[in-house]
């Protein structure tokens, strides 16, 4: 097939491109996380406090991502980062943090409040509950969150390449620029590769992660 | 009216298949209410649902009015008949009224028509129509969500109906109300009805026979005397429990074994010697004290010995009198309470109709037992 | 320290939106929308971008519900997992690739947009339409099919209403993503308000750029909106209900 040929042909470029994307969306994923799990978990206290900072990132999210990136354009030249990397994992920071968020806080909710209680009543403290027992049972959700921000995002960064940031978009913008079919394809084909292994990879640590306890416990429909 | 032949459900194949209902036969009478009674995965509610197509069956035949089952739609036959389960399964989305007018509907019946049968309905589970017509199953309490789940298998007006644990999830106070609400709508319906149950309190209490099923199998099937007096096997009678003496006087009430002609009655404007001597005339321990027929008391001889004024004066008040229809389980629960053999029975003015005693209940439980050596 | 968080959250916001406003009046934005020349060109160019979101979200909706209630039939039911599982494929694959995989194969135009759009917006709806109806408790499905309810009537009263927030829900990501990824057909030809977003960038006019991705994002949010309304529209009362 003549666009494995071109990937091949231009292999130094597409490793670069490759390598661009990922530093892009594993940058953001980690910002993300960062800011947003512990934000999860602190809304779980304050409930009202919760559906406001639910809602704040829903709205983000709302938001198309190309808008937000010509949205942030002006905002960003101020600083002199209008174009390039930067505004890109802004904005995949920003809209990853919904399905984090959620997801944490969901997750914590979740830990059914017998547990919580008999952990309370033996005596351990707030932290000692989030360490010990919630955060343990709200892993494999919180990392499903993960995994829904990671391939997002991974498709967001393609877009990127329209505001200079690099990556895989690259070769699909310049493919429609001057027509060149291979070029096109090697770009879709690539970056819908890296989102599949991605999403799988990430299923796979899911599972590994999940305490055998909880997957026990898993519901079978009947 | 609903007739089993030989009903054999398998499920599964080969090694690891499960006979659920292992070539059951007998037949339900029209009027009567049948307990599918049996512990856990004994298949009566397998039964209860091959009776109306949900499952169907491996071998054998139900019939229902002579005609076999699998010969009929089975959306019509359903249609037919009424369905209750446990979870009640009201429809969240539809309001009362459309959940109860959801098989009529189906029938192609007229507004009007409707109307009047869910509003009939409603008054008949004592739901106010006014009131919980517009309302949605998630404003109505479990106990109400349960009456409605009866209402709507009841719209249709159909023969027979068919239910599954229906009080199971209701606590225990409210249960025993609808269970006696249930228990009067069926004397005015007389509908022809299957009810699964794992109690044996609501078997013996709501059951005109009781169908015993242990793993497939059909052990016992007769009335709850029966099954109480002369239960077939260890199973049974394990089953019923080892104080079925006592649960067979729940079956029985103060009107069938009271006394209705007791002789040890004086009125309360006789004097205390005219009631003594009359007590030992007659080699009476003690007497009933009426006034214009109604109880207030009972007197013994030592209570008169050195009395001169009325008989009343001296009685001891009856700390209750039990209504007809009391059971006799009861009766003798209040006689052990309050250390008494004799308790009087009245009617709704509260005139005495007849006595209990203890000798009389201990006499009736021989019978149904003696009966029970002489049939054997 | 909360409070605080609530305090900044207000003024934040305030600042947000005056800091928006002075930037609109730096670009010229304002000045833009006046302009008499541009004003006919943004509104053709809203139109299109309105059509290829309408065209393929009725044609993603028909296909998705269908396909949706499809697999939750008793026939079907074997096929749900991996009929979800190559959905789900097709979703993962990025926006972008999606559109620019219909030009290789398709040409540029409009069509190929909307075959595209369309694809891509399939997925939520299906997906939630599975979901929701698998999620009707089964209690409700045998007391209705015990009472004699045919199969149709049951799908039509029971299963959909039941499983309509979970339905409308898929319908309104499907919406807000297809809204988004309208905005990237302009790269094939399709027209659309992508193409002010994309001339603004390379042209590095910021009143072009605004005036398409402020209007991008109106749309969004309208839309999520509308989709709330709908569910007001569509959701029984009786399943809104908080028990008493």
């Amino acid at each position: 097939m003549s666009t494995f040929d071109f990937i091949i042909n231009n292999y130094r470029q597409v490793i670069y491109l490759i390598g661009e994307h990922v530093w892009i969306v594993s940058l953001a994923l980690a910002l993300a996380t960062l800011i947003g799990v512990p934000l999860g978990m602190v809304i779980t206290r304050h409930k009202a406090l919760a559906a406001r900072v639910i809602n704040a990132a829903n709205i983000l999210m709302t938001i198309p991502s190309i808008a937000l990136f010509g949205l942030m354009l002006p905002v960003l030249s101020l600083v002199g980062h209008g174009l390039g990397k930067v505004p890109a994992v802004t904005a995949l920071v920003l809209y990853s943090q919904l399905p984090i968020i959620r997801n944490t806080y969901t997750a914590i909710q979740n830990v059914p409040p017998a547990v919580v209680d008999a952990g309370k009543g033996m005596g351990m403290s707030r932290w000692e509950l989030l360490r010990e027992v919630q955060i343990p049972i709200s892993i494999p959700v919180i990392l499903a969150g993960l995994r829904t921000a990671a391939v997002m995002s991974i498709g967001i960064a393609a877009i990127a390449a329209y505001i200079g940031a690099g990556g895989l978009g690259v070769l699909i913008q310049q493919g429609i620029d001057r027509v060149h079919q291979e070029m096109i394809l090697s770009g879709a084909l690539l970056v819908s590769v890296l989102a599949l292994v991605v999403d799988g990879g990430m299923a796979l640590i899911e599972r590994l992660v999940t305490p055998r306890g909880i997957k026990i416990q898993q519901p079978r429909p009947k | 009216m609903i007739t089993y032949e030989a009903v054999t459900k398998v499920f599964g194949e080969g090694p690891d298949a499960v006979i659920a209902i292992d070539r059951v036969s007998f037949t339900i009478a029209r009027g009567q209410v049948v307990i599918f009674l049996g512990p856990s995965g004994c298949g009566k509610t397998t039964l209860l649902r091959l009776t109306n197509r949900l499952d169907s069956l491996s071998r054998g035949n139900i019939y229902i009015n002579s005609q076999n089952i699998r010969d009929l739609n089975p959306v019509k036959l359903r249609q037919s008949i009424g369905y209750v389960i446990q979870e009640v399964g009201l429809f969240p989305n539809k309001t009362i009224f459309d959940n109860i007018a959801v098989v009529p509907k189906l029938l192609g019946w007229n507004k009007e028509k409707i109307r009047k049968r869910v509003d009939e309905l409603m008054h008949l589970t004592r739901l106010e129509p006014d009131l919980y017509r517009r309302r949605y199953p998630a404003e109505l309490s479990g106990g109400q969500q349960q009456r409605v789940g009866v209402a709507r298998a009841l719209a249709a007006d159909p023969e027979i109906l068919l239910m599954d644990e229906p009080f199971g999830a209701i606590d225990p106070i409210n249960r025993e109300q609808i269970q006696n609400e249930f228990l009067n709508l069926q004397a005015k319906m007389k509908k022809t009805i299957a009810f699964v149950s794992h109690d044996i309190h609501e078997a013996l209490k709501m059951g005109d026979k009781i169908a015993l099923f242990n793993q497939g199998r059909l052990i016992q099937y007769d009335t709850p005397e029966v099954i109480l007096t002369r239960p077939k096997n260890k199973f049974v009678a394990n089953f019923v429990g080892a104080d079925r003496a006592l649960k067979v006087l729940g079956l029985l009430h103060v009107r069938d074994i009271m006394n209705c002609s007791p002789s040890n009655i004086v009125d309360a404007a006789q004097t205390a010697p005219e009631v003594l001597k009359m007590l030992e005339q007659k080699n009476l321990r003690y007497a009933i004290v009426l006034a214009q027929g109604k109880p207030v008391g009972y007197v013994t001889s030592q209570d008169l010995k050195y009395e001169q004024g009325l008989c009343q004066e001296v009685a001891r008040p009856y700390p209750l009198c039990l209504e007809q229809g009391t059971s006799v389980h009861e009766a003798l629960s209040h006689m052990l309470m309050h250390d008494l053999t004799t308790f009087c029975v009245i009617n709704d003015q509260g005139d005495l109709v007849g006595t209990v005693t203890y000798k009389s209940i201990q006499k009736s439980l021989q019978d149904f037992f003696a009966d029970d050596a002489e049939a054997q | 320290m909360i409070r605080i968080l609530f305090k900044v959250n207000r003024f934040f916001l305030i600042m947000v939106i005056f800091g928006a406003g002075v930037a609109a009046q730096r670009t010229g934005l304002i000045d833009y929308f006046f302009d008499p020349f541009e004003y006919p060109i943004f509104i053709k160019l809203l139109g299109q971008h309105l059509y290829l979101v309408g065209c393929s979200m009725a044609i993603a909706t028909v296909t998705g519900l269908s396909v949706g209630i499809l697999l939750t039939r008793p026939r079907f039911k074997r096929y749900a997992g991996v009929g979800m599982y190559i959905v789900s494929l097709g979703q993962t694959v990025p926006s972008l690739a999606v559109i620019a995989l219909a030009m290789s194969f398709l040409g540029i135009g409009a069509r190929s947009a909307i075959l595209a759009l369309s694809l891509y917006s399939i997925l939520p709806i299906a997906r939630n339409t599975l979901a929701g109806i698998v999620a009707v408790p089964p209690a409700l499905i045998d007391a209705a099919r015990g009472m004699g309810m045919p199969p149709g009537r049951l799908l039509l009263e029971v299963e959909l209403p039941n499983a309509m927030k979970v339905i409308i829900t898929g319908f309104r990501v499907a919406l807000i993503i297809n809204i988004g990824t309208a905005a990237l057909a302009f790269l094939i030809g399709a027209g659309g308000l992508g193409d002010l977003i994309f001339s603004g960038i390379s042209l590095m006019q910021t009143d072009k750029l605004l005036a398409g991705a402020i209007p991008v994002t109106l749309m969004a949010l309208i839309g999520d909106f509308l989709c709330e309304l709908l569910g007001l529209w569509l959701i029984p009362q009786g399943l809104r209900l908080e028990k008493q």
